[in-house]
């Protein structure tokens, strides 16, 4: 990705997650979250991160947020009074933040390993295929085609580990996902059977 | 080109503004907005060192996107988890403002 485009979303991102903690209205609040995110969906995109960044775009910006609004809209919140905060949350939550940031100063003075992204050209992407290749024979498969072709094919292979290197923490996942479902619906109910 | 440490940079960056909010902010739902921006801030961090970091086939290593794929997952379910009791306190408080939940206070 170029230079100045990176710059660009990361701008948008960053004055999106100010806007979050800046703004009054919890409504605003939660657009300017979409914002953040979608600078951040095109910087994955920019990594050639695709798969992950059409997800951040569908998760987050699709389902968490009608998430977020649709449980504004049901407290049916109203913009935040002014309250005198007092100083020692204020304080603390500055010298936290002051702390993270001479760490994050601390870590990026060193210069790190490959500080240039490794080219992802056809003769890369090319030469990555052989491995794709099914068996003895070398049967080409739909990734090897793909790649020999010069493109990235980032959904099928985050599929093939998906569904071999980590299908165990994929079914444990699953679970997890019915567990919260399962969970939300007792939560709700059970405030309901309380009034 | 960015390098690595303008994307360790941004998204640290992110997740400082991410804490912060939590640190600051009274009201709930606007904490629990801060809680996604750090975890996402967490994301840039994994997808920037896959794309840096290639795997041996020289392709970007799939491990770190898959890492990323999964916190995707369980933060959706969490907000989900988040959204409901916070429903379930306003119904019992008809408050979410941090300052006024105190009944644990000694």
């Amino acid at each position: 990705m170029p230079s100045y485009l990176f710059w660009l979303f990361s701008t948008i991102m960053l004055i999106g997650s100010v806007a979050v903690i800046a703004f009054r209205n919890p409504v605003s609040s939660a657009l300017a979250m979409v914002t953040s995110f979608v600078g951040l969906a095109a910087l994955f995109i920019g990594l050639s991160a695709f798969f992950v960044g059409v997800i951040q775009i569908l998760v987050y910006s699709g389902a968490i947020m009608v998430l977020f609004l649709f449980i504004i809209m049901l407290l049916d919140l109203k913009d935040e009074k002014r309250r005198a905060n007092s100083l020692a949350p204020l304080a603390a939550g500055l010298v936290l933040v002051a702390v993270f940031f001479i760490q994050l100063v601390g870590v990026l003075s060193h210069k790190l390993p490959n500080q240039i992204a490794p080219p992802l050209n056809k003769a890369v992407l090319t030469a990555a295929a052989e491995g794709y290749k099914k068996g003895e024979m070398k049967v080409p498969t739909k990734i090897s085609e793909s790649l020999e072709s010069g493109q990235l094919p980032d959904v099928h292979i985050i599929g093939l580990t998906l569904f071999t290197q980590y299908n165990l923490p994929l079914q444990i996942l699953g679970v997890l996902l019915l567990v919260s479902t399962v969970g939300v619906v007792t939560l709700s109910r059970k405030s309901a059977a309380n009034n | 080109m960015a390098s690595l440490n303008d994307y360790l940079l941004v998204s640290g960056v992110m997740f400082a503004l991410g804490l912060a909010g939590v640190v600051l902010r009274r009201n709930i739902i606007i904490v629990f907005m801060c809680l996604e921006l750090m975890l996402s801030a967490a994301n840039l961090t994994l997808v920037a060192f896959s794309r840096f970091n290639v795997a041996e086939n020289g392709l970007p290593d799939p491990s770190g996107q898959m890492l990323v794929f999964f916190v995707i997952t369980v933060a959706a379910a969490e907000v989900a988890v988040g959204l409901a009791i916070i429903v379930a306190l306003y119904r019992s408080r008809q408050t979410i403002h941090t300052d006024e939940l105190v009944s644990l206070k000694g």
